[in-house]
């Protein structure tokens, strides 16, 4: 069975259809880059996934290892094993980032039914992924993402990815707003969390990041569709001559 | 009485209550005396309601409409609840003194061994003996409130604290009054604390009920003079049965180099007022005064306070928070006054109202009356709902959408709770608020 399908997918957002019959499927261990440009839907397809609410989904379906994903709250499907690393993570002023890493730790392993982590165990995880990931532990002590810079803002979501380990993770352009230095850390985090049991797709504007994080397989998406697919070797052709030749095929 | 008055019900109702009660009231000649002026000054607005400016948002002829009478004195079965719910919300390490239905509890409370410059009576005692020296300050408040005139005229009981010159309390002391009457009744306590000069001490408040009690009324005030160089910490917790009513007031004097921390907490009661009058009286003092609102269902809030910069040089911090479920309503009055001579006055009030239904309802007041030129003065005021973005973030990440809603909503009222400078106070704001959400559901 596929880790995640999306069959034939429409979604509108305020009377405007955004995606129109969208399908990918992915396996287990695999990487799968989404290349399009602006407005070609590929933040849509994540924020759909995630359960975002906004969204109304016309037609198609969503499967998450063969279950009805469009029918489970955000939270449902986290504690499932959906991850969404989000572009523009939010800053929570007055949470304190360790008291909301418990507290989603915890919230996802009672919905599954494991017993909750004892606050030495806790830490002791957290620490070594912070460590991990070049995380200072005063950062932790801080709200959630209050005053963290673009790339701190982004490890402190692989942190989180590190820390529920997901099944499948969404990377919602992770690379928008990162210099080279912030991107190579942060491409070095989700690297370490491949695996043969995890998928993950990558959802990108720019060749860039798959230079770091080299994907399986690449889709292009264009005027909500998926019209291209192949090799990582679409990526570099993507590169040298841009998506217009795609504006037309959609 | 006049004649307005004679033609309303309710005021009709109270002067006969008053009449009834009064020959039981403790106190006799210049106490029986100043009782009967309070109760002429109520009896000339009666309820105050919405054309008075004050009570806009709290019309209290609405909300209110009778003042019930005198609650009897709690019998055995009465005290034995009211046992159980002290138990129940027992704070560790304070000396506890405690109110039933309007009346000191000796049994339930800790009067033994008295540190060193701490002398507490009951104020039944106070105004029986009719203590001239006291007279003055249990009447501090004037007449002008028609609520806190009520009470002067019809206290029963309550506390009278005194710590001497130079003397810390390192033992918080928790007043709590317990509603334990199954019938409606009233309850008009009155407690007084004053703390010398170079004193500290750390005050809790604590309003419950007792299994069974529930549509009651609490009139209670709390005069507090801090002294010189004194330092008062103070938390209030309203956790009220959610028929009861409770019209509470403060009236605060600070001497010179004062220092006083003021926390509030509305999450019980039907209807409750909370009015704070705090005076500077000295120059150097400083203040913080927040508050936070837990409200939902029909409850009524309303906090309205007015600090009085009437000498130069002093410090006021307001940071308010009102969170507002169902058809809840919350008010927050705020008036800061610098008197022409108060320069280099520093006073600041910032108050947020978080919305989590349509019909929640939240009136933030602000008025700064300035009258020096050499000052620092600003208030701000906001009201919204949750942010959806941080609401899905979080649900993203596993929560549900009420453990969601819970963080963010700690983190909105975590900012008047921090400003609690005492540790163990802090986290007694902090669980109070957990129980308010736990019991959200």
């Amino acid at each position: 069975m596929s880790l995640l399908e999306v069959k034939n997918l429409q979604v509108r957002v305020e009377e405007r259809e955004i995606l129109h019959g969208l399908s990918l499927t992915v396996n287990p261990g695999e990487v799968h880059a989404i290349m399009g440009p602006n407005g070609s839907g590929k933040s849509t397809l994540s924020h759909v996934i995630a359960g975002k609410p906004g969204y109304e989904v016309t037609g198609g379906e969503i499967l998450f290892r063969g279950e009805d994903l469009l029918e489970m709250s955000p939270n449902e499907r986290a504690a499932k094993g959906v991850f969404l690393a989000f572009q523009y993570p939010v800053e929570i002023p007055g949470v304190a980032t360790m008291n909301f890493l418990r507290t989603a730790l915890n919230a996802q392993r009672k919905a599954r039914g494991e017993s909750e982590f004892s606050t030495p165990d806790f830490l002791k995880k957290v620490r070594e992924v912070a460590a991990r990931l070049n995380i200072p532990q005063e950062m932790l002590r801080r709200g959630v993402n209050v005053g963290f810079s673009g790339g701190e803002k982004k490890r402190n979501e692989i942190l989180q990815m590190a820390l529920f380990e997901p099944a499948v993770c969404i990377l919602d352009e992770m690379d928008s707003g990162l210099d080279i230095d912030a991107l190579r850390v942060a491409a070095d985090g989700v690297n370490a969390l491949r695996s043969p049991d995890r998928a993950m797709v990558v959802i990108t504007h720019y060749q860039r990041l798959l230079n770091y994080i080299v994907p399986d397989f690449v889709h292009v998406m264009s005027k909500g569709r998926v019209v291209k697919s192949g090799g990582k070797e679409l990526a570099l052709e993507l590169e040298a001559s841009g998506y217009a030749q795609f504006e037309d095929a959609a | 009485m006049n004649v307005a008055l004679a033609k309303n019900e309710t005021g009709r109702a109270l002067s006969d209550s008053f009449a009834i009660a009064r020959d039981r009231l403790p106190g006799t000649g210049k106490i029986a005396a100043a009782r009967g002026a309070a109760f002429d000054a109520h009896a000339q607005t009666g309820l105050p309601h919405r054309r008075i400016e004050d009570w806009k948002y709290t019309d209290l002829r609405a909300l209110m409409r009778e003042v019930l009478p005198l609650a009897p004195a709690p019998d055995a079965k009465e005290l034995t609840q009211a046992a159980t719910a002290l138990k129940l919300q027992a704070i560790e390490g304070v000396r506890r003194l405690v109110l039933v239905d309007g009346m000191f509890a000796p049994k339930l409370s800790d009067l033994d061994s008295l540190e060193k410059g701490l002398a507490i009576r009951t104020l039944r005692e106070a105004l029986e003996a009719g203590d001239a020296a006291l007279h003055d300050g249990l009447f501090t408040p004037d007449n002008a409130n028609p609520m806190v005139a009520l009470n002067s005229a019809m206290m029963t009981d309550g506390v009278v604290i005194d710590v001497a010159d130079g003397v810390v309390l390192t033992q918080p002391i928790q007043i709590v009054h317990i509603a334990s009457a199954p019938t409606p009744a009233a309850m008009f306590t009155r407690s007084l604390l004053r703390l010398g000069k170079d004193a500290g001490a750390t005050l809790v408040e604590s309003y419950i009920a007792a299994e069974g009690a529930k549509a009651y009324q609490v009139h209670d005030s709390l005069i507090l003079s801090i002294g010189n160089n004194s330092r008062l910490d103070h938390v209030r917790l309203n956790e009220d049965g959610r028929e009861a009513f409770n019209i509470s007031s403060a009236v605060v004097t600070l001497g010179a180099h004062a220092h006083f921390n003021t926390f509030g907490m509305m999450a019980g009661a039907g209807v409750s007022r909370y009015q704070a009058t705090i005076a500077f009286a000295g120059e150097g003092s400083r203040v913080e005064t927040n508050g936070v609102n837990l409200l939902n269902g029909k409850q009524h809030a309303d906090t309205t306070l007015f600090m009085d910069h009437a000498v130069p040089n002093c410090a006021s911090r307001e940071i308010f928070r009102a969170v507002v479920d169902d058809r809840a309503h919350s008010v927050f009055q705020g008036r800061i006054i610098v008197q022409p001579h108060a320069q280099k006055t520093d006073a600041k009030m910032m108050t947020r109202a978080l919305l989590l239904s349509d019909e929640a309802e939240a009136d933030n007041k602000p008025e700064l009356e300035i009258f020096a030129d050499d000052v620092t003065c600003g208030h701000g005021a906001t009201t919204g709902a949750l942010d959806e973005s941080l609401l899905f973030y979080l649900r993203a990440r596993g929560l549900s959408e009420k453990e969601a809603q819970a963080l963010l909503i700690q983190a909105f009222v975590g900012e008047a709770i921090e400003s609690i400078v005492n540790d163990d106070l802090r986290e007694l704001a902090i669980t109070a608020a957990q129980r308010w959400l736990e019991a959200r559901g």
